[in-house]
């Protein structure tokens, strides 16, 4: 079982101290002993100042990590929505193992409802669209997902890339939903406009607050994209809590076992499908939410917005981090998202890098940036039988 | 509905050319695949590479439409081997880089397909920036004409004349309509007879069938992984001329859509199957034109994909079944 916040008591202190062994644990072991010895009270506090961190991120404006080339903000809103898109991925992938490449087929349908229902053919507000989102965006999971579930692994990815293939084309292609022109004047979130926040200026390392540049909290304009990245975050942190009720309780388990062995889990009486078309619908309800963020943000969305690649670079942020792993799909997600907005200055040759990276990164670090703590185990565990074996042998 | 009545042959013939491209390309993915189980994602940039290296070859020694038919011929055969040569050996390469590494640590397949899409995206954006890596060697001016316009459509200029051979009904059919259908059926047998008689295509079906077995008999598994490798990179490169025969142009990204279509002409005729890959090209190319002909162009790929949802939902592994190893073929 992987937990969010390293929670060892849960495991006897023998397979504790296997699971993070020295020459796995540099991305785990260390600090989570670390924090987890910590008293409570000083624990909270440390979640509560991460968190305030996470959302002071664009008024901030530290030096190396803000992006020179494009508007900070924009760029959190993007490496945001990854984030909320890849954990859906993970519920479908990391989770119940079904590797799907036309994730990307949600993010459009809860796109494409706020757009189409909010802007080209009625005008419903905004609180009503979202929800009406990702209702539509999970039928069209249980839909899609009632068929193909039954179609064995690979099959399952290359029905999936068709079927992403065949929303993204439908809205290509149909008057009702824009064609090729899009679709424009996709409702904001409603503004409340309270008060105005400074962003910082920094000289060296030294900081000043720059009265003249602030972002004014909670107006979503076009201008100043800070809003929308406290909404993304804001969202982020409820799928989090969900996710990891979701994970810790029956159904986690059965998504764990379906996506370990299916034959066995169904002999144990979980019923897989029902599992699997569950995950499914899961993925997408958080994949809609995503897409109708996106929109909204965006204000205007094409067929354009919603490639084939995006599905991939979706399933690249999940394998990447670490598929299974929360954290290690936030890393990433973060990965993916930020690297080529952050060295956009060499546009050309961010995705020739981006691939090399992808490379080495399968090749040297195949379980992922932070791989799920139970397949560490289970590596750990391969090990030691294989080294039995072998001293049985000699004997 | 009438349209497609009224040009039934035309539609047709064009659906054959296509299916033999698609057939040819899709070769690739149900070898690794059959051998592997492995989705080789970056074929179609082998594909692609091998498309280059057929216009270089044209541009290199000059020859415009106006030659005689032996130089043309001459020449198309040049560029076939050199379309051949470099996406076999790009194929290799691929293996090395993307998969070699992998496959001896036994990783999860998921992890592969990811190696396979960086690689995909690192060899198109290579093709991509062709230009300004000449530049960066300081060959710009020599490689001139392969390199200008890096990232737009590149030309290829057919040495051989298209002319109409014989007629049915309306549509007259062309020689390069023959030259691309006959050689792609001639290839399928030929790679057919390879993996039957041979004895690397001996190797070919033992490890697909049970690759730790075949090991054990004395197979070098590693031999005939790249060997694998090697023969899909081949076919794709005879794709490669073939398709730039009949449609003219390539570009830096035209593997992505072309290798998702062929990936699903081999799903269509059943992965690991070769004789079901040239089947489901077809079948696919077909599909398309008549599909296309009847609602509309607009919805030629959703055709495609479409007829692959309804196959796999029905008949889940392919028309004639997953078989590298288990059938005599």
């Amino acid at each position: 079982m992987t937990q969010g916040k390293a929670s060892p008591d849960t495991e006897p202190a023998a397979s504790r101290s296997m699971a993070w062994g020295p020459r796995l644990g540099w991305d785990r072991g260390v600090l989570a002993r670390l924090v987890t010895r910590l008293p409570r009270p000083v624990k909270w506090v440390l979640i509560a100042l991460l968190v305030v961190l996470l959302y002071a991120l664009p008024l901030l404006e530290i030096p190396i990590i803000s992006t020179p080339d494009t508007d900070f903000g924009a760029v959190l809103f993007t490496v945001a929505s990854y984030v909320l898109v890849a954990l859906g991925l993970n519920v479908v992938l990391g989770y119940a193992g079904l590797l799907d490449l036309g994730y990307v087929g949600f993010y459009a349908v809860g796109a494409y409802t706020v757009a189409v229902l909010g802007s080209y053919q009625a005008q419903l507000s905004w609180w009503l669209l979202i929800p009406l989102a990702v209702v539509i965006t999970t039928i069209s999971g249980v839909l899609l997902g009632a068929p193909t579930l039954r179609v064995r692994g690979d099959y399952l990815a290359i029905v999936t890339l068709g079927f992403g293939e065949i929303i993204r084309l439908t809205a290509l292609n149909t008057p009702w939903l824009g064609e090729a022109k899009g679709i424009t004047g996709v409702p904001r979130p409603p503004s409340v406009e309270l008060f105005e926040l400074p962003h910082l200026e920094w000289e060296g390392a030294t900081a000043f607050v720059d009265l003249d540049d602030t972002t004014t909290f909670l107006s979503f304009g076009v201008a100043d994209q800070a809003p929308y990245y406290w909404l993304a975050l804001t969202v982020i942190f409820l799928v989090l809590g969900a996710d990891r009720m979701l994970r810790l309780s029956r159904i986690g388990r059965a998504w764990e076992a379906t996506r370990e062995d299916e034959d066995a889990a169904e002999l144990m009486g979980v019923p897989t499908f029902k599992f699997k078309l569950l995950a499914f619908a899961s993925g997408a309800f958080i994949g809609g939410l995503s897409g109708a963020l996106f929109a909204s943000r965006q204000g205007f969305i094409n067929p354009e917005s919603f490639q084939l690649l995006l599905s991939i670079l979706f399933v690249a942020a999940v394998v990447v981090g670490g598929a299974g792993n929360r954290w290690g799909v936030i890393l990433g997600a973060i990965v993916v998202a930020y690297l080529p907005e952050r060295f956009r200055g060499f546009e050309e040759w961010r995705l020739l890098v981006f691939g090399v990276a992808l490379i080495l990164l399968a090749n040297f670090r195949p379980q992922g940036l932070i791989p799920p703590r139970r397949a560490r185990r289970a590596q750990k565990a391969d090990e030691e039988l294989e080294a039995l074996e072998e001293g049985a042998d000699r004997v | 509905m009438t349209f497609l009545i009224n040009n039934f042959v035309e539609l047709t013939v064009t659906g054959l050319v296509l299916g033999a491209v698609y057939g040819l390309v899709a070769l690739g993915y149900t070898l690794v695949y059959g051998v592997l189980q492995l989705i080789n994602f970056a074929h179609s940039e082998v594909w692609m590479f091998g498309s280059f290296a057929a216009v270089w070859v044209t541009v290199a020694l000059g020859v415009g439409p106006g030659a005689g038919v032996l130089t043309a011929i001459g020449v198309l055969l040049l560029a076939l081997v050199a379309a051949m040569a470099v996406s076999g050996g790009v194929a290799l390469l691929l293996e090395r880089v993307a998969y070699r590494r992998l496959i001896r640590l036994d990783a999860p397949k998921l992890v592969a397909l990811i190696s396979a899409i960086g690689a995909s995206f690192a060899l198109a954006e290579i093709m991509g920036l062709r230009d300004r890596i000449a530049e960066w060697v300081g060959l710009r001016e020599t490689l001139d004409p392969y390199v200008r316009s890096a990232r737009d459509n590149t030309r290829f200029i057919n040495p051989l004349e298209t002319q109409g051979v014989f007629t049915i009904g309306p549509y007259t059919v062309s020689n390069v309509d023959i030259i691309i259908i006959v050689s792609a059926i001639l290839m399928m047998v030929a790679l057919d007879q390879f993996i039957r008689r041979t004895r690397t295509g001996r190797g070919i079906r033992a490890v697909a069938q049970d690759s730790e077995a075949a090991a054990l008999m004395g197979v070098n598994r590693n031999r005939i992984i790249r060997a694998t490798f090697f023969v899909g990179g081949v076919m794709a490169g005879a794709a490669a001329l073939l398709y730039l025969m009949r449609f003219g142009v390539t570009r830096w990204n035209a593997g992505f859509l072309l290798g998702v279509k062929a990936f699903t002409a081999a799903v269509l005729g059943g992965i690991g199957n070769v004789r079901g890959a040239l089947l489901g090209g077809f079948v696919l190319g077909l599909a398309e034109n008549y599909g296309s002909a009847l609602i509309g162009s607009e919805w030629r790929d959703v055709v495609a994909f479409l007829l692959l949802v309804v196959i796999l939902l029905f008949r889940p592994t392919g028309l004639l079944g997953e078989s590298l190893g288990r059938a005599r073929a």
